[in-house]
């Protein structure tokens, strides 16, 4: 079937923020799809929340719009623009959602929008376990026996039948959020009751467990001639229990017969077609019990999903892209086969390689958080690796997760050894090694674990390999030993760990000596077909083979480290930059070659870059690919901080890194060099010090005085770092702290209280500094600028030129060529530098978006030796209207997890408010970032002793605006002086009805609420805790309530109006096009 | 503790991995297949008579083997090669490795090598002669000879080889509503449980009965079954075959296919490395539709050598356009390229059964 012509444009709804359970995929599979529909010929609309996605960037639709996404903003940009559909199935569980609620308003009626890729009912059979369970057991396939509850006391009747453990799931909540495993009636309760509030209907389904069971996906395809095919299935290390998302998986499934497979492709044949999925792609979930072989099916996601990402990656075929031209009417015969070139589409993906996908998780950032893992998703990010066999891919993940422990040297606490087998948790693996290497049977270890033999099996051999290793030296190791260990995907650092039990030796000294014995890495192609046909593209894996089929040009080439894989601090902004990087090389006449391990992301899609590597970001993996490429320039500036980490031995090693150098980079980050730099230069910092041990920590302390500022130095995201207000915290933390910094000093500042924080995001050519947008935090210094929502043009003027002068000199200073950030805090009139980021920063889209100049793309070519004048670029960037970068936090996914914000950062993604003035953008941030703010009703103020002051005057904005003040005493007392009514009400530990009462009994509809200090903190969680659990907002600080006020007054006056980018930018020149 | 073993292609090239299997010798056509899943069906599968083959998934042996996803009593590779070789096996079915269940049938096994560079190579010159030597010590340039010396398939009858000697009976359904003779070329047993299992009473003959005897049996449609090789030297089968044409529904399966296009007047070739896997796009030109289909052929029928008038072209392969099924305008036959029985790979093409089912069925009526 041709494509369709009745349809001109289409409304491509995006994912929204990073979140736990929807992360970058989105921005992968949503950026295909506008491509794919465009070079179709059709006009695409774009609309996403999410400032930080490629997808977002004005070039790859013909409107983008960055507005929230809700049903009403959604109405308002069909209504401008009129598509004949919408294209709801690459935003995630989102963009699903929204579809439904647009179709179920009769929005898309109204305007006549047609929804492609999945209608309604199938959206609903998928999404209504209900209606799904009924679909399957009409066709003939089993789900886990289970029943629906509104109230507890169902929820009671029900267990009868299903018994404990039993699975709670609320209805309509995305992965699994307030879902658990109850595996007692206490438990059940708790979750229970969790559960019902989470679901947006209170409802939630009760299962039959089958805990333990083998677990796979399916990714299948259908196109509206009804052809079928399946392009990956994937296996999961981790039993039934450990929701997929939190799973080791691993492409293809390594333990079914070809009869069992087949079973279960067929079942997800009929599955797909029953419940209607016309076109696209769907991910389909089974159980299988590996005693008797019983299938059930767990569960279908109508979309592209997490895993179809991963099932792109892992096959080299973009189901993202292939939906998207499916749903205009493409079928996959007429679509071709990227890779081989004269197949077409309409085939099913082999693989000559294992590969094995691992989670990253951030429970260090929520110590309070519980690390069990269960049916509803915690992982931040994941790793993928390719390797020969599963034991080479495996080891590969692990390197890929930047622990930066080996395989053996993770905290194992020996005592609870079965426990944390049997709990599975984020350090399960390194407790399966550990038993491993101790001789528990493997046996044994299945009984505590249900994770499958054959996948035991293969840690076992990796132990045993190390077991060998260790007896031998670097001179005594044969060629075929350590050509195996290379093989099983042993590391040169790991191996000089093992090697160095007899005598010392180093990961150079390994490296050198393979290398003398001629053994080296080679690299295979991913190509979709096993090798069966010619491949015309360079997606390229490492191995320890014969042949190497990398085939480099003699091209001038520069290649890109990646930012591995995402996690809190470091995410896809930097997907971003090294996107925009590649772009504009390539643009440039230049052969890009991308290195990176996240499956998730845009970078690794295969036609980002001319040459795809697929590799670890170790020293080792890129020096490999380095000397088979021998590129011209190498970029370490826009993968965070982890290619930065590699700057300085990849320059040792003679590596051509291009752009601000590896010596600078070192000068910025070295808190004792860039000291005496700021001390050259004049420009005041916060006092500070450094120290590695107790003693030193405290001398540096006593000089500064507290509170102080600690952290580890080369961390991102403000990791392990903390306020400390006396000794005895300070000693707690140095002992943590060593662990963190690996064998780095800890850095100690002078911790500026009430002092405004800004960002300053710059690009320099080695001679001109141009900043690109000076960003006001909403939130005083202390608050992670990562966490805090910052204002773009800023609202004080004051400081600004110092600012600006401080920013030339440390441009100038540092020779920066590409880009920098520094941040700045404002105290007393007083302007210091609190740090200098000689990269890429995570606002660089955000400020890209704002100013509409593509600050990455210009930054990628003064690396390669353009001038900013050459783009026009000669002074500061301005922006026309107010935007606003508000953050977004995964909370939800903790309960009990207090939500104050800190020096670490902890939030997971971001969103954009534009608008004319401060006050809308402000609210549509907060719109898009899921926090309501009311237009009228009950505010609820409580602030601290320095915030006392400025009560009188919050609670008079609030009063005339109409809202009525309940506050507890002391601020309750100032805000009636200020002649304004107050009802007072009880803090938790005065008596009852308390404010916490109250927030339960719905009778609060805002909380503004500063943190008092150490004393009354439990008090204050309380409420907190109250506040995000009855989903009402929490403002922790004033300089947020005095936004928030803002925000409502244009609220009550004006409605919201949406507008392109494209729109908000007409007139800008610079493109990054010279 | 590992045994050395060598691969050597008459082209001189040559692999050393470690012996897995029985430990001993066999020279054969080197051929490679692309299914993830399915080793035992394909040991198993007769066609692979007189082949080496090498699976492109690298791990094999993970989930074991069974007593039941035979495709005939014994293996019929003579090597057989992979990346890796599982040391243990996980499959509440299994009851024993696939390690001692080639050396129990004397095939010998080498893995370790770098398959992916094998199966370019053979994708690049062409399948070839190969000798595998497990645990005996051979030279390379040995192995090298010993490759030159294998008989070369082109114009060699492997069929009879692996045929049934005598006629038999298929356990089949009690109240059987068609009687089938199944010629047996090196038929698999999942077309005969498919067969049984539409309602057929099946009677398996060996390859060299003549159409007389077929006919005597009174049955409702004959089976043309899959086997090894190439089909030009059958020229007893293909007498045979012209004896049935128009006298009784006919359906083949792969070579099977092949002996008809050949009896019908057609030619057939060798393809360069040949289909071998689970994933090749077949078209059914008729329904207008795409199936996932199973394949294990090295040779091809012409199409253009097809009399159009009579032969109707039925499905295509959409990976390099080579004929995968034709019918006959008039006469109550037709046959596919590829294995609609599957195992392995997709069930896609299963209603070919029906298909044969109705031919019977409408066949008896006139
Ligand atoms: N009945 C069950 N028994 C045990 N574990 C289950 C059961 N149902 C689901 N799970 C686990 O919970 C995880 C999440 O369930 P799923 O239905 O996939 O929800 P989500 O929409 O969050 O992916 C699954 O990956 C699986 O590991
Ligand atoms: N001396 C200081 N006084 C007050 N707040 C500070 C000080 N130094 C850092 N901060 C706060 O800590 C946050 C993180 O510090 P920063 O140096 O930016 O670390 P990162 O490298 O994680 O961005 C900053 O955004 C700022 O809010
Ligand atoms: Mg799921
Ligand atoms: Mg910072």
């Amino acid at each position: 079937m041709p494509r369709r012509d009745d349809i001109k444009k289409i409304l491509i709804i995006g994912s929204g923020p990073i979140i736990i359970g929807q992360a970058c995929e989105f921005d992968y599979s949503g950026t295909q799809a506008c491509k794919a529909l465009r070079s179709d010929g059709y006009k695409v609309v774009l609309v996403n929340s999410n400032p930080a996605t490629i997808m977002t960037d004005p070039e790859f639709a013909d409107r983008t719009y960055i507005e929230p996404l809700t049903a009403d903003s959604l109405r308002l940009i069909i209504e401008r623009e009129r598509p004949e559909a919408v294209l709801p199935t690459v935003g995630g569980q989102t963009a699903l959602n929204l579809a439904v609620e647009l179709s179920e308003k009769g929005i898309l009626d109204e305007f006549g929008v047609e929804l492609i890729g999945a209608k309604l009912l199938p959206l609903k059979v998928a999404e209504d376990r209900r209606l799904f369970k009924a679909a399957m057991q009409e066709i003939g396939l089993e789900v886990p026996v289970s029943g629906f509850a509104t109230t507890y006391n169902e929820a009671l009747s029900l267990l009868e039948e299903v018994g404990i453990p039993a699975i709670i799931r609320p209805s309509f909540t995305l992965g699994g959020t307030g879902g658990g495993i109850a595996f007692n009636r206490e438990e059940f309760e708790e979750i229970v009751n969790r559960g019902l509030s989470a679901s947006p209907i209170h409802e939630i389904l009760i299962e039959e467990s089958i805990l333990g069971w083998k677990e796979f996906e399916l990714e299948v395809m259908r196109d509206l001639a009804d052809n079928v095919v399946v392009i990956c299935s994937i296996e999961n290390f981790d039993p039934m229990g450990v929701h997929t998302g939190d799973s080791i998986t691993v492409a293809p499934a390594q333990t079914l017969s070809d009869k069992e497979y087949q079973r279960m492709r067929d079942a997800a044949i009929k599955v797909i077609r029953r419940v209607g999925v016309e076109t696209g792609g769907s991910n389909i979930q089974f159980a299988l019990n590996p005693m008797n072989g019983r299938m059930v099916v767990i569960e279908m996601n109508p979309r592209v999903s997490r895993s179809s990402a991963l099932a792109s990656k892992a096959t080299g075929f973009p189901i993202a892209k292939i939906a998207a031209r499916l749903a205009v009417g493409y079928t996959l015969d007429e679509i071709p086969n990227d890779i081989t070139r004269k197949t077409p589409s309409c085939f099913e993906p082999t693989i000559d390689y294992t590969v094995v996908k691992i989670p990253k998780w951030a429970f260090e950032k929520f110590p309070e958080a519980s690390t069990t893992l269960g049916t509803q998703m915690k992982s931040v990010g994941e790793v993928m690796a390719i390797g020969r066999n599963f034991k080479e891919a495996l080891q590969k993940g692990l390197r890929s997760l930047e622990t930066g422990k080996g395989l053996l040297d993770e905290k194992i606490d020996r005592e609870r050894l079965s426990e944390n087998l049997i709990q599975p948790n984020p350090h399960r693996l390194a407790y399966l090694f550990h038993a491993l290497s101790h001789g528990i049977s493997t046996e044994r270890i299945q009984e505590w674990t249900n994770i499958d033999p054959w996948f035991l099996q293969q840690l076992k051999e990796i132990v045993e390999m190390g077991a060998l290793i260790e007896d031998q030296t670097l001179g005594t190791i044969s060629d075929k030993l350590l050509l195996r260990a290379k093989q099983f995907g042993f590391s040169d650092l790991s191996l000089a760990q093992f090697l160095s039990h007899k005598q010392r030796c180093t990961e150079e000294q390994v490296r050198q000596e393979r290398k003398k014995r001629g053994i080296k890495a080679v690299f295979k192609r991913v190509d979709t077909c096993g090798a069966e046909f010619e491949s015309f593209t360079p997606y390229l894996y490492s191995s320890y083979e014969e042949e190497d089929e990398s085939e480099p040009t003699n091209r001038k080439k520069i290649m890109i480290l990646g930012s591995g894989p995402n996690r809190i601090g470091q995410g896809i902004e930097f997907d971003y930059c090294c996107c925009h990087a590649s772009f504009a090389l390539k643009e440039a006449g230049f052969e890009t070659l991308m290195v990176n391990c996240n499956p998730e992301t845009v970078s690794t899609d295969y036609d980002t870059s001319d040459r795809l590597y697929f590799e670890p970001l170790t020293f080792e993996d890129v020096m490999n690919i380095v000397e088979a490429e021998r590129p011209d320039g190498l970029i370490v500036q826009f993968g965070g901080q982890t290619p930065l980490k590699l700057a300085r031995e990849l320059a040792a090693a003679g590596v051509p890194i291009i752009g601000t150098s590896p010596d600078s980079i070192d000068l910025a980050e070295d808190r004792r060099r860039f000291g005496k730099l700021l001390a050259e230069l004049g420009i005041p910092h916060p006092q500070n010090g450094t120290a590695t041990s107790v003693e030193e920590a405290k001398r540096v302390a006593a000089e500064i005085g507290f509170p102080i500022l600690v952290r580890p130095s080369y961390v991102l995201g403000g990791r392990a770092m903390v306020i400390v207000f006396d000794e005895r915290s300070l000693e707690g933390y140095m002992e943590s702290a060593v662990e963190v910094s690996h064998g780095h000093p800890v850095l100690i500042d002078k911790f500026l209280e009430d002092a405004f924080e800004y960002d300053v995001d710059a690009m320099a050519d080695g001679d001109v500094v141009v900043i690109g947008g000076i960003m006001e935090h909403i939130e005083e210094a202390g608050i992670h600028s990562g966490d805090s929502i910052s204002v773009l043009p800023p609202i004080m003027p004051n400081h600004l030129d110092t600012m600006r002068r401080y920013t030339h000199q440390l441009g100038k200073a540092l020779n920066v060529v590409g880009l920098m950030n520094v941040q700045f805090a404002v105290k007393d009139d007083q302007v210091y530098v609190l740090e200098v980021n000689p990269r890429a920063s995570r606002t660089v889209p955000f400020v890209s978006k704002a100013t509409g100049v593509p600050m990455a793309k210009i930054g990628a070519r003064l690396m390669v030796g353009a001038r900013l004048r050459d783009f026009g670029i000669t002074e500061e960037l301005t922006v026309k209207h107010c935007y606003i970068k508000a953050p977004v936090f995964p909370f939800s996914k903790f309960p009990g997890v207090d939500t104050i914000l800190g020096p670490e950062m902890k939030s997971t993604g971001e969103v954009m408010g534009v608008a004319e003035t401060f006050g809308i953008a402000f609210a549509k941030s907060q719109i898009a970032s899921g926090i309501i703010l009311p237009r009228s009703g009950v505010v609820f103020i409580s602030v601290n002793q320095n915030d006392k002051r400025h009560a009188a005057k919050i609670g008079r904005d609030f009063s005339n605006l109409g809202f009525h003040i309940v506050a507890t005493r002391g601020t309750a007392d100032v805000i009636k002086q200020g002649g304004v009514e107050v009802e007072f009400v009880y803090k938790v530990n005065e008596g009852r009805p308390n404010i916490v009462d109250l927030i339960k009994s719905d009778r609060i509809d805002l909380v503004v609420n500063t943190p008092l200090g150490r004393d009354s903190f439990f008090d204050e969680r309380g409420i907190r805790r109250a506040a995000t659990q009855y989903n009402v907002p929490c403002i922790t600080t004033l300089s947020g309530a005095r936004a928030a006020i803002n925000a409502i007054r244009a609220l009550q006056r004006e409605n919201l109006d949406v507008r392109s980018l494209q729109e908000y930018h007409q007139g800008v020149v610079a493109s990054g096009r010279e | 503790m590992t045994m050395q073993s060598i691969l050597a292609l008459e082209d001189g090239t040559t692999f050393s991995g470690s012996a897995f299997g029985y430990k001993g010798e066999a020279g054969g056509e080197v051929v490679f297949n692309t299914s993830m899943t399915g080793y035992q069906e394909v040991l198993t599968d007769p066609s692979y008579a007189g082949q080496i083959v090498v699976m492109t998934y690298p791990l094999i042996g993970n989930y074991g083997t069974n007593g039941e996803d035979l495709e005939s009593e014994r293996p019929h590779v003579c090597a057989f090669v992979v990346k890796e070789n599982s040391a243990i096996y996980s499959s509440w079915r299994a009851s024993e490795s696939l390690d001692s269940y080639l050396d129990r049938h004397c095939i010998p096994g080498i893995a370790g090598i770098d398959t992916r560079r094998l199966v370019r190579h053979i994708r690049e010159t062409g399948a070839q002669r190969g000798f595998v030597s497990s645990g005996r010590a051979l030279t390379p340039e040995q192995a090298v000879d010993r490759a030159l010396q294998v008989k070369p398939m082109v114009g060699c009858d492997l069929a009879s080889d692996v045929s049934c000697q005598a006629a038999y009976a298929w356990p089949g359904p009690k109240n059987a509503r068609h009687k089938v003779v199944a010629y047996d070329y090196g038929i698999k047993h999942n077309i005969l449980r498919l067969l049984a299992g539409h309602g057929c009473e099946v009677t398996v003959v060996p390859a060299r009965t003549s159409a007389r005897d077929a006919l005597a049996m009174k049955p409702d449609g004959v089976f043309l079954s899959n086997g090894p090789g190439d089909p030009e030297p059958l020229d007893y089968a293909v007498d045979n075959i012209r004896g049935l044409v128009g006298r009784v529904p006919v359906f083949g399966i792969c070579l099977g296919h092949q002996l008809l296009g050949l009896a019908l007047g057609g030619r057939t070739y060798k393809l360069k490395f040949g289909h071998r896997g689970g994933n090749q796009p077949v078209k059914n030109l008729i329904q207008k539709k795409v199936e996932i289909t199973a394949h294990n052929h090295g040779f091809a029928v012409d199409p253009d050598s097809l009399p159009d008038r009579e032969i109707q072209i039925t499905h295509m392969n959409l990976n390099d356009q080579t004929l995968e099924g034709f019918r006959h305008r008039h006469l109550p036959l037709f046959s596919v390229q590829y294995h609609p029985e599957a195992s392995p790979g997709p069930h896609d093409s299963l209603y070919l059964f029906d298909d044969f089912i109705s031919l019977m069925n409408e066949h008896k009526e006139r």
